[in-house]
C-alpha cells in the first residue's frame, strides 16, 4: 500500500507537463444550477430509483418471441412463402396431391432452420450469461464489499474494481489507490487505442479510498441521458451540499480495463444497455453472400418458368375443358365444384392455375435453403475444429460466428486490415543497435528471415548457373535460420529482447573501441524514459510499466546490457550498473532535473539528469531526421555510419530511434531552467508554445551516440501470410489509427512496402491545417491527380506504387467529389496504407471499396475501433484470443491470429465456394429434371393436373432420395487437398473470378436438367407405351410408369452427382449409392403396406418391376443416356481445356510431384500470382537487381576481353 | 510432403499425436472427419478411362439392343381397328347416336394370321384418346370399398358415381362406372377358340385389392349408364375384367388385356371375331382396336428400346473412336504442367 502511494505521487508529477489543467471547477459548477440533466443517481442508495439492469443481452429471441419472430424470418424467404401458400392451397380441392405431401416437407424444412436458429441463439445466450455472471465487488454497507455478478449491479452502487479487471458498468471515479485520485485505463475495447489513458477523480472524493470510508457516503449525481458518445459526458455531483461539475475524465466506461492501478472506487451511473459501449453497439447487419444473392436470381428464373408452364398448362386445360371435355362422357362433367366445368372454362382454368402452381413447385428446390444451411453449419464446424487454426498459447480455436458467409470466403478480393493487435502483437523487441558507428545484433528480423527463406527456396528452382551466384547469400540465410531455431528451442526467451550479439551481451563491451560512447548509450536506455519498475512475481527482477512498448523494450535491453533500472523516486532514477572493475553491480542514482516529453509533433524526448559526480547531461532520443538536425559539428562523427545502419534497419522492417546526448554546464542549465520553470508556472495562454520553444533551445548541439532498432513484433507468420495472400491475388489495405511513420514501418516489416516502391503520400501539411476547406480539397485532389499521372507514365512493368494517406486527408478524399478519383488511384496501387483513421473512417473506406469496386471485401481487426469496418465489409473477421471481445462479437468469423487468415481463405474459402456453387447448380439440375417430367406428363393427361408419381415418391424426392448426396458434396468435396491449396494460392482466383457459379455454368446445369427430364420422360413413355410389359402379357399402367420413371430419376441424378465429384470418401459412397438403395427399399416397404396405404404401389416392386427385364434395361438405358452429355463434357474439358485444378489433380494422381520435384517446385513458383507486395515480390525485385548486375559485369568483362 | 511447403499454417500439424502432453480445454479434438482428411479415392478422368467407359457402354449396349430388337421382332401382333367398321354404313354419320340407341351391336371381323403364333396369344383391346389418366377420373375410386365389404360406405372420393338414392354403389366411382364392355369371341374355321379370361390381372390385385366377399351392389342402376354391368353374384376378386380396367393407364392410348387364347395359330389361319360393339368411344373420336399378340421375354412388340440401345451404344462407340483418334493425333500428357493457366498464356497471368 505504502509503495503504491509513493509511486502514485511520482507518477502524477510525471504527467504535470502534459496535463496542465487541474479539474477543480467546483466554483464554476455552482453557477450551472438548474440545468436539464435527465438522470438522477443517488450514490450508495441503489434502490432509490430503478433503471435498466446491468445484464446485457445480445440474443435475437426470447422464449416468447422465438416462435413468431423465427417463423417470420423463415417466411421472409420468397421460396418459403411460396411453399407456405402452396401448402395452404393444397388443403383445398385445388391441390393436385395429398395436403400432407405439401405440408410435411415445408414443416421439415422450416423446422430444421428454426432449430438451427435456436441453437445459434442459445450460444449467444451462453456468451451473454458468461459476461453477466462475471463477479464484481459491490458495496453492501457497513464497510463491506461483496462479490456479486455483473448483472446484479444497480445504478448508484459503489463498486471497487481491481487491477486488470474490466469495469462492469459506466462508473464515476471516486478515488483510487493513488493519492491524487488518478487511475490508468486501457480503452482498447472501445476505441482500439493501446496507450493508457489517465482518469482523475474529483478532489472532493479523492479521500474516499478505503472500504470503510463509504459508511456515511451520500451524494447525488445528475447527468445526461444514456448516449453513445464515448468522449463526452455532462453531469454534476452534489456532495456535502455543494455541486461539482463532472467531466469525461471522471468517467470509467464499461469494457475498458483498469491498468497500473491497484484499485479504484466508483459509483455506477449507467448500467447494461444504457452504458456508452452498449449504446455504441449497432445491431450487426445480416449479410448474405454473393453466391446466395445470385442463387435468388436463379430462383426467380425458376419461378418465372414455373409461372409460364403453369399458365401454359391452364390455358391448355381451359381449352380442352371447353371444347373436348363435353365429349368425355366418362368424366361425368361438370362437377359441382366447377373444377371441370365446360360451361365455365375460364373459372376452371383459373382453379387449375392454382393446381398447376402447386404441382410444378418441384421446380423450386424446397430443400435447397435448408440443405445449404445444414451444409454451412457443418462447414462452419470444420472451421471451428480446424486444428491448424487453433492457437495454442491463448487456447483459442477459430470460430465461425455465422455460417451465412462461408462461400464468400472463397471470393474475397480486398482485405482491409487493422494494424495493432492484428498484424502486430503490440510488443516491441529490441533487436539491433548501432553504437558509435558499429552495428550490433545478429539476429535477423522476421522480415529478413522470411525473405531469406523464400529466396533460398526459389533459387532451388532457378537455373543452376544463376543460383551459384547467390549461393553465398543462401548459405548465410540457412545459417541464420538454423541459428534462430536453435535459439528458440534452447535459449531463454526474454520478452521484449531478441538481441543477440556476444560483443555486447557478454558484459564485456568496455573492451570494444570507444567504450565511453557505449556507456552513454546504455545510460540513455536506462535513464531517458518515464517508466516505473515493478518487482516481478518471482522477485528476481523487475517488470516495467511503460507508456509505450518501445520504452519497455529499451529498459529490458538496458537490463540485459547490465544497466538495470531498479527504482524511481520523486526526483531520481536508480540504476544498477555493471561495473568493469568489480563483479557486483553498483547502484547509481541519477537526479531527474527535467523531462521533456515525447509528443507526436516533437518526435523526441529528453531527460536532463545529474549524475553522482554532479555533472548534468541531457539525454535525448528521437526520430532520425529530428535528431540529425540537432547535432553539433563535433557530434557528427558517426553520422554516416549510423545513417547507413538506419536504412538497413528500416529495410529490415524495424522501428528506429536515434540517441544523442549533451553535457550541460551548471550555469547554462540553471539559466535555462529558470526560464523553463517560469514558463511552466505562468498562466499565459501560449504556455505550451513557450515550453516548446524552451525545449527546442536546449535540445541542440547534441552529440550522436547511436541508434536502436526495435521490432514491432509482428504476429507470428504475418509476413508469410501476407505473401501468400498476395500471391493468391488478394489486395491488402492497412487501416490504422497509428502515426504515419509507425504505419510505414509496419508496412515495411510486412513487406507491404519495400525500398524500390514508389510511395505516394497524401496528407495535409501542418501549415495548411487552417486553410479553407475548399483549398485543402483542391490540394488533395491535385495530389491524387499527380499520383495517377505518375503511374500512367510509368514504363517499368515491375514498378510498384504504394499509397499512404493520412486520416485528415482521407476525410477529404472520401468526400463524394473525390472518392472515385481516390479509389481509382488506390486500386491501382500495390498497397494502400491509411493512417490515423478513425473507426468511422475505417468503415467508410470499406464501404468505398465495397461499393466502388463491386468486389468482395474482407475486414479484419481486433478492437472495438474495428467494429464499424467489420460490420461494413462483406466479411468481417475479428481477432479473438485477446481480451477485448468487441470485434469478435460483431464479426462473422473469429480467428486467433492474422496468419490463420491464409488457411481460412485459401483452403476453407476455396473449398466452400466450390462446394456451395456446385451444390446449388446440382440442386437446380435435379429439381428441373424432376419438375419438368411432371409438366410433360401433364400434357398427356389433358392438362388435368395429375401426377404420374405416387404422392409419397414426391415427398421423398427432395427429402430422402436426393438430398443427402448433394449434402455430402457440399460438406466433403475437395478439388485439391489443403496442402495444394496452400502451395498454389493462385487456385484461389477461381473464386473471385466466379468460375464455378457464373451464368455460363448455371445455364449449363439448367440445360442439363432440361435434357435429363426429356430423356427420362420420353424414353419411359416410349418403352412403356401400350404393349405388354412382360411375358405374361399385362400392359403397363400408371403406377408402373410412375415407379419406373421415378426410379430412373433417382438413379440418374445420383449417378450424375457421382460423376461430378472428384473426392470420394466412404461417406460419399454410402450416401450416393445408399440413396438409390434406400429408394428401392422404400419401394419394397411401401409396397408391402396394406393396399389402402400404398394404393397403386402395392407390391409393385416385388411383383411387377423387379421380375421384369424391361424395367431394368429401361433404367440402364435412361441412366446412361442422361449422363452421356455431361460425361462427354467433362471428358472433353479435361482433354482440351483443362482447368488448373485438373492438371494439379493429375500431377498428384501420378505422383509427379514426388518423381519430378524440380518441375513441381518450378510450377509452385510460377503459379503464384504475380504480386507486387509480400517478400516474394521483394525477392523478385532483388533477383532482378542481381541479374542486372551480373549482366552488367558480364558485359564489362566481355569488353575487357575484347580489349 | 515437400519440406518447403509454406510453413505458416503448419504450426499445429503434429498435434495428431494423441500423447500431446498439454491439455487445453478448447483444443479441437482430432478426427479425420473434422480435419477433412478422410481417406478418399480421387479418380481422374484419364483418356484411358474415357475411352474404356465409352467402349464398355457400347459393348454392353449393342448386344442388349440387338437382343431387344430380336425379341421384339419375334413378337407377332395382329391389330384390327374396328370402331368405324362395326358401325353400319347407314349410321356412320352419327355414330354416337348409333352406339347409344342400338341394342344389337354385333359385328364380325375376320383377321388373318400372317405368321405362326405360339400360345399363349394375348387378346387386348386398345383404346385411343381416352384419358384414363385424367385427374378427375383417376381419383374417382374407393380402394377400401373394393377390398372389404365392411367399407362399402367409403364413397367420398367416388363422386358423382357414389351412391344411388342414398345406397352406396359397389364398386363406386367413375372408373368402374365407365368400364369397357365390348366383348369378343373367336373362332377359327368355324371352330370356336376358347378365350381364357383367368389370370389376366395382376395377382396382387386379385388377392389383396379386390375382396373375395365384396359383391357388386347398385351398380349401373342409375339412369345414365356408363359401361359394363357386373354380375352381382360374382365377387370382385373374380371379376378380372374389372380388375384390369381399374388399373388406370398412364397414357391416353392404352391396351388392356382381354384374355388369352391357349392354342397356337398358324400362318394363313383366318380368325373370325364376333364382337359386340357396345362401348362408346365415338363421342370423343376414340379408336378401338382389337389386338392379338404373342410376347417375348421383353413383353410386347416394341422396337424403341432396341433402337435406343443401339443408338446410345453406337454413339458411345463413335465417341470412343473419336477420343482415341484425338488422343493419338493430339495427345495431352496427363499432369503436363504446360497446360496450367500461368503457362498457357505466359504474358498474362491468371488474373491479368
Amino acid at each position: 500500500m505504502a509503495k503504491g502511494k509513493i509511486r502514485s505521487k511520482l507518477r502524477s508529477s510525471l504527467y504535470t507537463f502534459s496535463c496542465t489543467s487541474t479539474p477543480n471547477k467546483a466554483a464554476e459548477a455552482e453557477e450551472l444550477q438548474g440545468s436539464v440533466y435527465s438522470r438522477l443517481v443517488y450514490c450508495n442508495e441503489p434502490h432509490q430509483l430503478s433503471y435498466n439492469s446491468n445484464s446485457t443481452s445480445t440474443t435475437k429471441y426470447n422464449i416468447v418471441t422465438f416462435i413468431p419472430i423465427a417463423l417470420f424470418e423463415q417466411f421472409n424467404r420468397v421460396a418459403n412463402v411460396y411453399f407456405l401458400i402452396a401448402a395452404i392451397l393444397s388443403v383445398t380441392p385445388y391441390g393436385p396431391y395429398d395436403p400432407f405431401s405439401a405440408i410435411a416437407p415445408l414443416a421439415f424444412v422450416v423446422g430444421l432452420s428454426m432449430v438451427k436458429e435456436l441453437i445459434e441463439d442459445w450460444q449467444r445466450f451462453l456468451q451473454d450469461w458468461k459476461v453477466n455472471m462475471r463477479p464484481a465487488q459491490v458495496y453492501t454497507g457497513h464497510g463491506i464489499f461483496e462479490s456479486r455478478p455483473w448483472k446484479k449491479i444497480m445504478v448508484g452502487d459503489i463498486v471497487k474494481v481491481e487491477k486488470d479487471k474490466f469495469f462492469p458498468a459506466d462508473l464515476l471515479l471516486l478515488s483510487s489507490n493513488y493519492d491524487d485520485g488518478i487511475c490508468y485505463v486501457e480503452t482498447m475495447n472501445l476505441d482500439g487505442e493501446t496507450n493508457l489513458k489517465v482518469k482523475r477523480a474529483l478532489e472532493i472524493t479523492m479521500d474516499l479510498d478505503e472500504d470503510n470510508s463509504f459508511r456515511e457516503f451520500k451524494a447525488t449525481i445528475k447527468c445526461e441521458a444514456p448516449n453513445p458518445s464515448l468522449y463526452t459526458f455532462e453531469g454534476e455531483l452534489e456532495y456535502n451540499k455543494k455541486t461539482y461539475s463532472l467531466d469525461p475524465i471522471q468517467i470509467l466506461l464499461r469494457d475498458s480495463k483498469l491498468r497500473n492501478t491497484s484499485y479504484v472506487y466508483g459509483v455506477v451511473i449507467f448500467t447494461g444497455h444504457d452504458t456508452k459501449v452498449m449504446q455504441n453497439s449497432t445491431k450487426s447487419p445480416s449479410k448474405r453472400s454473393r453466391v446466395e444473392k445470385q442463387m435468388d436470381q436463379i430462383i426467380y428464373i425458376l419461378f418465372s418458368l414455373l409461372v409460364i408452364i403453369s399458365i401454359m398448362s391452364s390455358v391448355g386445360f381451359a381449352y380442352l375443358t371447353k371444347f373436348d371435355m363435353p365429349d368425355w362422357w366418362y368424366l361425368h362433367a361438370p362437377d359441382d365444384k366447377n373444377l371441370y366445368n365446360p360451361q365455365k372454362p375460364y373459372l376452371s382454368g383459373l382453379y387449375h392455375l392454382i393446381t398447376a402452381l402447386i404441382l410444378y413447385g418441384y421446380l423450386i428446390p424446397i430443400s435447397l435453403y435448408v440443405s445449404i444451411e445444414i451444409v454451412k453449419v457443418l462447414q462452419a464446424s470444420f472451421i471451428n475444429r480446424d486444428m491448424h487454426m487453433y492457437h495454442e498459447d491463448t487456447d483459442t480455436p477459430a470460430l465461425a460466428r455465422t455460417s451465412n458467409l462461408n462461400e464468400e470466403l472463397g471470393q474475397v478480393d480486398t482485405i482491409l486490415s487493422d494494424k495493432t493487435g492484428t498484424l502486430t502483437c503490440n510488443q516491441m523487441d529490441f533487436l539491433k543497435c548501432s553504437i558509435a558507428g558499429i552495428s550490433y545484433g545478429q539476429r535477423p528480423s522476421e522480415v529478413e528471415l522470411a525473405a531469406v527463406k523464400k529466396m533460398s527456396m526459389d533459387f532451388d528452382a532457378e537455373d543452376h548457373d544463376f543460383s551459384s551466384a547467390v549461393s553465398g547469400f543462401e548459405e548465410e540465410g540457412n545459417a541464420e535460420t538454423e541459428g534462430t531455431s536453435n535459439n528458440q528451442d534452447h535459449g531463454r526467451q526474454i520478452k521484449g529482447f531478441s538481441f543477440e550479439d556476444k560483443r555486447l551481451t557478454g558484459a564485456c563491451w568496455w573492451k570494444l573501441p570507444k567504450p565511453e560512447i557505449h556507456y552513454i548509450f546504455f545510460r540513455i536506455l536506462a535513464v531517458c524514459h518515464t517508466a516505473i519498475p515493478e518487482e516481478n512475481e518471482e522477485g528476481d527482477g523487475y517488470d516495467y510499466e511503460a507508456e509505450s512498448p518501445d520504452e519497455g523494450a529499451f529498459l529490458v535491453a538496458a537490463k540485459e546490457f547490465g544497466f538495470e533500472f531498479c527504482k524511481r523516486t520523486q526526483g531520481s532514477i536508480f540504476v544498477r550498473e555493471a561495473d568493469p572493475s568489480s563483479e557486483e553491480p553498483v547502484e547509481r542514482e541519477f537526479k531527474i532535473l527535467n523531462i521533456l516529453d515525447f509528443t507526436s509533433k516533437r518526435k523526441r524526448m529528453s531527460a536532463i539528469v545529474r549524475d553522482e559526480k554532479g555533472e548534468i547531461f541531457l539525454f535525448c532520443k528521437g526520430a532520425d531526421a529530428i535528431i540529425f538536425d540537432r547535432l553539433s559539428e563535433d557530434g557528427r562523427t558517426f553520422e554516416k555510419a549510423t545513417k547507413k545502419h538506419l536504412s538497413d534497419y528500416g529495410e529490415a522492417g524495424l522501428r528506429t530511434l536515434v540517441f544523442a546526448y549533451k553535457k550541460l554546464e551548471e550555469a547554462d542549465y540553471n539559466e535555462w531552467n529558470n526560464e523553463f520553470q517560469n514558463a511552466k508556472n505562468s498562466d499565459s495562454s501560449n504556455k505550451d508554445e513557450m515550453l516548446e520553444d524552451l525545449s527546442d533551445k536546449i535540445e541542440k548541439e547534441l552529440n550522436l551516440v547511436g541508434a536502436s532498432a526495435v521490432e514491432d513484433k509482428l504476429q507470428q507468420g504475418v509476413p508469410q501470410c501476407i505473401d501468400s495472400l498476395a500471391q493468391a491475388g488478394l489486395k491488402i489495405w492497412v487501416l490504422t489509427g497509428d502515426k504515419m511513420e509507425t504505419a510505414i514501418n509496419i508496412g515495411f516489416s510486412c513487406s507491404l512496402l519495400r525500398e524500390e516502391m514508389q510511395q505516394i503520400c497524401i496528407s495535409i501539411k501542418d501549415e495548411q491545417e487552417h486553410d479553407a476547406e475548399q483549398d485543402i480539397k483542391s490540394d488533395i485532389s491535385k495530389q491524387i491527380m499527380s499520383g495517377t499521372q505518375k503511374m500512367k507514365q510509368e514504363e517499368d512493368p515491375h514498378a510498384a506504387y504504394a499509397l499512404i494517406i493520412d486520416g485528415k486527408a482521407l476525410n477529404f478524399a472520401l468526400d463524394d467529389e473525390l472518392k472515385h478519383q481516390f479509389l481509382h488511384l488506390a486500386v491501382s496501387c500495390a498497397s494502400v496504407i491509411c493512417c490515423r483513421v478513425s473507426p468511422k473512417q475505417k468503415a467508410l473506406v470499406v464501404r468505398l471499396v465495397k461499393e466502388g469496386t463491386g468486389k468482395t471485401t474482407l475486414a479484419i481487426g481486433d478492437g472495438a475501433n474495428d467494429v464499424g469496418m467489420i460490420q461494413e465489409a462483406d466479411i468481417g473477421i475479428g481477432i479473438s484470443g485477446v481480451e477485448g471481445m468487441q470485434a469478435v462479437m460483431s464479426s462473422d468469423f473469429a480467428i486467433a491470429q492474422f496468419r490463420y487468415l491464409e488457411r481460412l481463405l485459401v483452403v476453407h474459402g476455396h473449398w466452400f465456394y466450390k462446394r456451395i456453387a456446385q451444390m446449388i447448380c446440382y440442386f437446380f439440375y435435379k429439381n428441373i429434371a424432376f419438375g419438368l417430367t411432371l409438366f410433360y406428363y401433364e400434357i398427356c393427361t389433358a392438362f388435368s393436373g395429375n401426377a404420374v408419381y405416387d404422392d409419397w415418391y414426391m415427398i421423398l424426392y427432395n427429402v430422402a432420395a436426393t438430398s443427402l448426396p448433394v449434402m455430402t458434396l457440399g460438406v466433403l468435396e475437395q478439388d485439391v487437398s489443403a496442402e495444394v491449396c496452400l502451395e498454389f494460392p493462385a487456385l484461389y482466383q477461381q473464386g473471385p473470378k466466379n468460375l464455378f457459379f457464373g451464368w455460363y455454368r448455371i445455364i449449363g446445369w439448367i440445360c442439363n436438367g432440361v435434357y435429363t427430364s426429356f430423356i427420362i420422360f420420353f424414353f419411359n413413355i416410349l418403352t412403356l407405351y401400350t404393349e405388354a410389359y412382360r411375358v405374361e402379357g399385362q400392359t403397363p399402367d400408371m403406377s408402373i410408369m410412375g415407379a419406373t420413371m421415378f426410379t430412373c430419376i433417382v438413379c440418374a441424378v445420383n449417378t450424375q452427382i457421382a460423376l461430378s465429384l472428384s473426392h470420394f470418401t466412404r461417406i460419399q459412397h454410402i450416401f450416393i449409392w445408399g440413396s438409390i438403395v434406400v429408394w428401392f427399399l422404400f419401394l419394397i416397404i411401401y409396397g408391402a403396406a396394406v393396399p389402402e396405404t400404398s394404393t397403386g404401389s402395392y407390391q409393385i416392386f416385388l411383383e411387377t418391376l423387379a421380375p421384369s427385364p424391361l424395367f431394368w434395361i429401361t433404367i440402364l438405358l435412361v441412366v446412361i443416356a442422361c449422363n452421356l452429355p455431361y460425361f462427354m463434357h467433362i471428358s472433353f474439358q479435361r482433354s482440351f481445356s483443362p482447368m488448373d485444378h485438373h492438371i494439379i489433380q493429375e500431377i498428384k494422381y501420378y505422383r509427379k510431384d514426388v518423381t519430378d520435384r524440380h518441375m513441381w517446385r518450378r510450377e509452385k513458383r510460377k503459379g503464384r500470382h504475380e504480386a507486387k507486395i509480400g517478400f516474394s515480390a521483394r525477392v523478385d525485385a532483388k533477383i532482378r537487381h542481381l541479374k542486372g548486375r551480373i549482366q552488367k559485369r558480364g558485359a564489362v568483362m566481355a569488353g575487357q576481353e575484347m580489349l | 510432403m515437400n519440406s518447403d511447403a509454406p510453413s505458416s499454417s503448419s504450426g499445429a500439424a503434429g498435434s495428431a499425436d494423441p500423447a500431446t502432453p498439454r491439455r487445453n480445454s478448447k483444443r479441437p479434438k482430432y478426427s479425420k472427419f473434422t480435419q477433412q482428411e478422410l481417406p478418399a479415392c480421387k479418380p481422374i478422368l484419364t483418356p484411358r478411362w474415357v475411352i474404356s467407359s465409352f467402349m464398355l457402354v457400347s459393348i454392353i449396349f449393342i448386344p442388349i439392343g440387338l437382343a431387344s430388337l430380336f425379341a421384339s421382332k419375334d413378337v407377332v401382333e395382329i391389330v384390327d381397328r374396328y370402331d368405324t367398321e362395326c358401325v353400319p354404313p347407314g349410321s356412320r354419320n352419327d355414330k354416337v347416336k348409333y352406339i347409344q340407341s342400338s341394342t344389337n351391336n354385333n359385328c364380325t371381323r375376320r383377321l388373318m394370321v400372317k405368321k405362326d403364333m405360339d400360345h399363349p396369344i394375348y387378346v387386348y383391346y386398345q383404346l385411343d384418346n381416352f384419358y384414363q389418366n385424367h385427374r378427375r377420373y383417376v381419383k374417382s375410386r374407393s380402394d377400401p370399398q373394393l377390398k372389404d365389404e365392411k367399407d362399402e360406405n367409403e364413397i367420398s372420393d367416388c363422386k358423382p358415381e357414389d351412391d344411388i338414392n342414398g345406397k352406396p354403389i359397389v364398386p363406386c366411382g367413375l372408373i368402374a362406372w365407365s368400364m369397357f364392355n365390348d366383348t369378343y369371341s373367336f373362332s377359327r374355321t368355324n371352330q370356336s377358340l376358347k378365350i381364357n379370361k383367368k389370370g389376366i390381372s395382376w395377382k396382387s390385385d386379385r388377392e389383396h385389392k379386390f375382396g373375395k366377399k365384396v359383391f357388386p351392389k347398385n351398380f349401373q342402376n342409375s339412369t345414365f349408364i356408363g359401361g359394363a354391368k357386373l354380375n352381382s353374384s360374382i365377387p370382385l376378386s373374380e371379376q378380372e375384367d374389372l380388375i384390369v380396367w381399374m388399373r388406370t393407364a398412364a397414357l391416353p392410348t392404352f391396351r388392356k388385356l382381354y384374355g388369352k387364347i391357349e392354342v397356337d395359330l398358324k400362318k394363313g389361319d383366318f380368325i373370325d371375331v364376333l364382337l359386340e360393339n357396345n362401348y362408346n368411344t365415338y363421342s370423343f373420336n376414340g379408336k378401338k382396336k382389337l389386338v392379338l399378340s404373342t410376347t417375348s421375354w421383353l413383353g410386347g412388340k416394341n422396337n424403341f428400346i432396341g433402337i435406343a440401345y443401339l443408338t446410345v451404344g453406337g454413339l458411345c462407340f463413335l465417341l470412343a473412336m473419336a477420343f482415341t483418334i484425338i488422343y493419338l493425333v493430339k495427345p495431352r500428357r496427363l499432369g503436363d504442367p504446360s497446360y496450367l493457366s500461368w503457362n498457357m498464356n505466359p504474358g498474362g497471368r491468371l488474373t491479368s
